[in-house]
């Protein structure tokens, strides 16, 4: 079969193209994840010409490395590693961390008995479905994610935005899996409260009184 | 089960990955405190939102860049043809 339509053809297909000298398949799989990548690049360093930066050393190094490409993971996720490792080289850089990592820097204060509890606790007013049309809730979205430390919002990204396992986040972002756990709590109960701050029913708000009898 | 016992094991539950007896004593906890009801509930929908959010938009003209640069680095890599 060789006339199928160029969006019937598999990512898979089309790296095993690319590997074989076609220039027209490798421009395919970049029409086709450009977009992601650059989302992600924007979400993580939240300026525009660093996710330009990040977007194009992607697929740079995704050419050059194509080779590499053995299909162990999808050619997104392989992608979307690429771009995480260029964006921490930014949040290092911009940060003057060259030699320490995220982790060392952080991780004796992270352990789930500081994890803060939840504050403004109240059934939404609209579901996600109804929510996701409105234009104003992606401000909302974008200002939520922004007031997370970076440690946690590239962990909420790349696992709950991006779909990575665990085990894939921590391997991303070169840290444990432990501390991606812990994180990613923080990461998401932070959201929440943000969120259920905006968009809570305030007559369904919840007083938590005191801790429940076992 | 305590309240702070459920919000460590948030993860888990939320991602379905949480082992079938904690789950239980995670599900009658819940049914008896609205408050850690209406927290889960919270947490999921803040996920399904920032999974169903609008992607940003590739920039025309840095797509354009991009695809340049692309073609050169190629053609770099596979001289001749």
């Amino acid at each position: 079969m060789t006339n199928l339509q160029t969006s019937e053809i598999s990512d898979a297909e089309m790296v095993r193209r690319a590997q074989a000298g076609d220039l027209a398949a490798f421009e395919t799989l970049t029409a086709r994840h450009e977009q992601r990548v650059y989302s992600l690049a924007m979400r993580m360093l939240r300026q525009e010409q660093d996710a330009e930066d990040v977007t194009q050393q992607t697929f740079l190094s995704a050419l050059e490395n194509l080779d590499g490409f053995r299909g162990e993971a999808s050619f997104s996720t392989w992608l979307l590693r690429i771009a995480t490792h260029a964006a921490l080289k930014i949040i290092r850089k911009r940060k003057g961390l060259d030699s320490v990592s995220l982790e060392a820097a952080t991780e004796e204060r992270d352990s789930f008995d500081a994890v803060p509890h939840p504050e403004y606790i109240a059934d939404w007013r609209q579901s996600p479905e109804e929510l996701v049309h409105q234009n104003e809730i992606h401000r909302l979205l974008d200002e939520a994610l922004a007031k997370l430390d970076e440690k946690h919002r590239l962990i909420f990204l790349l696992r709950d935005v991006e779909g990575f396992s665990i085990q894939e986040t921590a391997g991303a972002l070169g840290l444990s899996e432990a501390n991606v756990k812990v994180r990613l709590l923080r990461a998401r109960l932070q959201l929440r409260e943000h969120l259920t701050a905006a968009l809570g029913d305030p007559a369904t708000r919840l007083i938590r009184s005191h801790d429940h009898a076992p | 089960m305590k309240c702070e016992e459920l919000l460590a094991m948030l993860n888990e539950y939320v991602d379905g990955t949480v082992d079938p007896a904690v789950c239980a004593e995670f599900e009658q906890h819940m049914a008896g405190c609205n408050p850690c009801q209406v927290v889960v509930d919270n947490i999921r929908k803040t996920i399904t939102l920032y999974q169903a959010g609008r992607p940003y938009e590739i920039p025309v003209q840095f797509r354009e860049r991009l695809h340049d640069a692309l073609r050169k680095k190629w053609r770099e890599k596979h001289p001749g043809k």
